[in-house]
């Protein structure tokens, strides 16, 4: 793994160091961004799968949010079951777990930390706050372990 | 009396890494203590107090048990039980800014990577 130093603009912050990097393709990153869209104003949550220890992005599966909700999102227990199962036949794994804020600033809120439960996932967060088309549209991926939140530098592609 | 239980990658630190362990019990409650006994900690993760955990969500041979009896639920040779963290989060915006490890995160403004 590449140790990546990054300043990003939009925060006054400190420098943050960064010890990862998520690397997808423009056409996962836009299909992300249209379905965080799509349920605007509610939350949309998703992942997208890839074979298990490549650290890939590959295959995109939109969620039902379950808790239909503008500040919560819970995929269904029985989707969220045979998510997991389909994944283990395919020896996959989500290597992203998203999910849209749409009022306020792509960052985990301590909720998104009490209940990111794999270590593993790059954590992508957009906001749809800024609807308008004055903002950018932010796009960010965070490691979440035990707790402690890294946000990671993000590299769209083209192919891998 | 065999139960397979399946266990989520979280929690795998309690199973020496095992993806699926062995237990026994005559309700879901009873398995789980069971558990605990050859995995230490293992239950504190899936049970609080006597009711199961809201974001932990399990399965009796692909039934999410809160459909069933809960953590009562009664259990036969040969079931299958499989433990899923429920994915959830969201920004929860009405929260005042918190304290804790949490709320050092959420404040965001001294982040450094590890």
């Amino acid at each position: 793994m590449r140790a990546v130093s990054y300043h990003p603009s939009v925060r006054d912050g400190p420098l943050l160091i960064l010890t990862t990097m998520l690397t997808i393709t423009q056409a996962l990153y836009d299909q992300i961004v249209a379905h965080a869209r799509k349920d605007h104003p509610d939350e949309a949550c998703g992942v997208v799968a890839g074979p298990a220890g490549s650290d890939r992005p590959e295959r995109f599966i939109a969620m039902l949010n379950a808790a239909m909700s503008p500040t919560f999102y819970e995929f269904d227990s029985g989707d969220l079951l045979k998510l997991y199962r389909e994944l283990d036949d395919r020896d996959e794994e989500p290597v992203v777990i998203y999910h849209s804020h749409t009022a306020t600033e792509a960052y985990p809120s301590r909720t998104d930390i009490s209940y990111a439960n794999e270590p593993g996932a790059h954590y992508v967060l957009v906001s749809t706050a800024d609807t308008d088309g004055l903002g950018d549209f932010q796009f960010r991926s965070f490691r979440i372990v035990d707790g402690v939140v890294t946000e990671e530098e993000v590299r769209v592609v083209e192919t891998y | 009396m065999a139960i397979e239980v399946r266990i989520p990658t979280i929690l795998r630190t309690y199973t020496d890494g095992q993806k699926a362990v062995e237990g026994s019990g005559n309700t879901l409650a009873e398995l789980f203590t069971d558990l605990e006994s050859r995995h230490a900690g293992i239950q504190a993760r899936i049970v609080d107090g006597d009711q199961l955990r809201r974001f932990v969500n399990v399965y009796l041979n692909d039934e999410d048990v809160r459909f069933l009896d809960g953590i009562n639920t009664k259990l036969s040779d040969g079931d299958n039980v499989t433990i899923l963290p429920a994915v959830a989060g969201g920004s929860a915006a009405a929260e005042p800014r918190p304290t804790g490890v949490g709320g050092r995160a959420t404040g965001g403004h001294a982040l450094i990577g590890r």
